[in-house]
């Protein structure tokens, strides 16, 4: 059963499409990516996948044990958090708080979470480091680990590796499949379709609304 | 100048001064970063001025206790203010500008139009900058002004974690399911109500000097979000208290002083901040 489908979907913003006749499925496990060019409306997608804006029309649905509020969530880099003081730790802790419910504090599990992925991406030593004063790519490491800390099922990746240099562009890559290789579903948007070949094996395309299977 | 000090020390209205100035520093700082982060600064200078007009109203209405009226006005319009921000058909600070110079005329017509007394300058004068109202302070005032401020306190050291998560990224705490528009609801009434105590202290011109100096003064120096908050928290306390004992013995406007020693204390972590890289 799938723990994503989207049905004759149409995203876009007030009455405005960007995209429509979107039609896909994804399994647990899946890597599955999407492509497209600037401004063909992946984030648009993406945004309502996570229920941040409604469909145009047609739905989506969630199964499988997937709820809406358990997918992690790596946003394309936005410039309002760049002057933020907060250290890694906090930002990644913070991760845990659709876990907080109706409680105020985080507890030691929340805590022990996220040292754990905080060790998983390999950022111990940057742990009581400000945000705004790592690179680029420590920076996406720090998000992926926030995401990792709200969901045990699904990853949802814009453009993770936007901006990386080649070799920390393949680190970024290795560390989302042993995800994946870790039962995650992935899904994610990328420009960089040579990569994705290697690793996804779903492609959904939104300029021909089709989805290829590459493994 | 200890004797002299003491001496103070022995009227209430100079104890009330000090604990009332204290509390008000230490709410007015606890949401400078965020809404420093937000961009919700200029929602603050909008409302100190319909704080003025409010307090413009019940002055005219010989309220005696004015807080009656100029809070649950504050309020409403902070409300409204963060609406008009989400909707992107009003462009969000026109409508703020337009708000706010228009609470600031009507406020200024109204105590000429109905004078309370017979000086309407000297009262105007008051209300902007607050010059000495804070030593003037009530019984009453000063337990209004305690118990708002525990109530600002509390809300925001329980809501510390979503504060902080709201602020720092609000499409990824939408994202997990967090309620984004509950919480910037709850940060624009307690950003209301700060408004209407810091009016107190210094005046409805200089409130969001108070608001955002200590802000500044902590992100310059610090970089994790809890220090910057303690910083400012305890940074703003100490300039509240060294701005009234200043205004107290030299016989400077209580308002000014203090935003004075905030904006040297600025300049003094601006430096540190540049030194250290
Ligand atoms: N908040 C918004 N309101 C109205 N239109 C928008 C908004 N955000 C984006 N758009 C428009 O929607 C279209 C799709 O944008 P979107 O961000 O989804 O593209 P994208 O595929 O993610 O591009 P990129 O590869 O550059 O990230 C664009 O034409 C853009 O101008
Ligand atoms: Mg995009």
């Amino acid at each position: 059963m799938a723990v994503l489908t989207a049905k004759e979907l149409a995203v876009g913003y007030e009455n405005q499409s960007v995209l429509e006749n979107i039609n896909f499925e994804i399994n647990a496990g899946d890597y599955f990516c999407i492509v497209g060019e600037n401004g063909s409306g992946k984030t648009t997608l993406m945004k309502t996948i996570l229920g941040l804006q409604a469909p145009m029309s047609g739905s989506i649905s969630f199964g499988d044990g997937l709820e809406n509020n358990e997918i992690g969530y790596l946003p394309q880099q936005s410039v309002v958090q760049r002057d933020f003081p907060a250290s890694v730790y906090e930002i990644v802790l913070s991760g845990c708080q659709n876990s907080l419910g109706k409680g105020f504090f985080y507890s030691a599990e929340h805590k022990k979470l996220a040292m754990a992925n905080i060790k998983r991406l390999g950022i111990e030593k940057l742990k009581n480091r400000c945000y705004r004063e790592l690179s680029g790519g420590q920076q996406q490491r720090v998000l992926l680990a926030r995401a990792l800390c709200a969901t045990k099922n699904a990853l949802l990746l814009d453009e993770p590796v936007a901006g990386l240099d080649p070799q920390v562009t393949t680190e970024m890559y290795e560390l989302i499949k042993q995800l994946n290789d870790d039962g995650l579903t992935i899904i994610m948007i990328s420009h960089d379709i040579q990569n994705v070949k290697a690793y996804a094996n779903k492609i959904y395309d939104v300029n021909t609304k089709e989805v290829r299977n590459v493994r | 100048m200890l004797d002299k000090l003491i001496m103070y020390m022995g009227f209430p209205f100079v104890r009330y001064a000090l604990i009332v100035g204290v509390l008000i520093a230490l709410c007015s700082s606890l949401l400078g970063v965020t809404l420093v982060l937000k961009r919700y600064s200029y929602i603050g200078d909008g409302l100190s001025h319909v704080a003025f007009g409010a307090l413009s109203i019940a002055t005219v209405l010989n309220l005696t206790n004015k807080m009656i009226i100029v809070l649950p006005l504050t309020i409403i319009f902070a409300i409204l203010l963060l609406r008009k921000g989400q909707n992107t058909k009003i462009k969000g600070d026109a409508a703020i500008a337009m708000l706010s110079v228009g609470a600031l005329a009507f406020g200024y017509m109204l105590m000429n139009l109905f004078p309370s007394s017979s000086n309407v300058a000297g009262d105007v004068c008051t209300t902007l900058f607050g010059s000495t109202s804070i030593l003037t302070l009530t019984q009453l005032d000063v337990w209004i002004c305690g118990i708002l401020s525990v109530v600002v306190i509390a809300i925001f050291i329980l809501f510390y974690n979503k504060i902080f998560a709201v602020t720092f990224d609000e499409n990824f705490a939408n994202a997990v399911g967090t309620n984004v528009n509950l919480y910037n609801l709850l940060i624009a009434t307690v950003i209301a109500i700060i408004i209407v105590l810091a009016m107190n202290l210094v005046g409805s011109l200089l409130i969001s000097a108070l608001v955002i100096f200590p802000a500044l003064s902590a992100m310059s120096v610090f970089k994790s979000f809890k220090k910057v908050t303690i910083f400012s928290a305890v940074s703003s306390m100490i300039c509240a208290l060294f701005g009234i004992l200043i205004s107290i013995l030299v016989g400077t406007p209580v308002g000014s002083t203090i935003v004075t020693v905030d904006v040297l204390l600025f300049g003094v972590c601006y430096l540190i901040g540049r030194i250290r890289g």
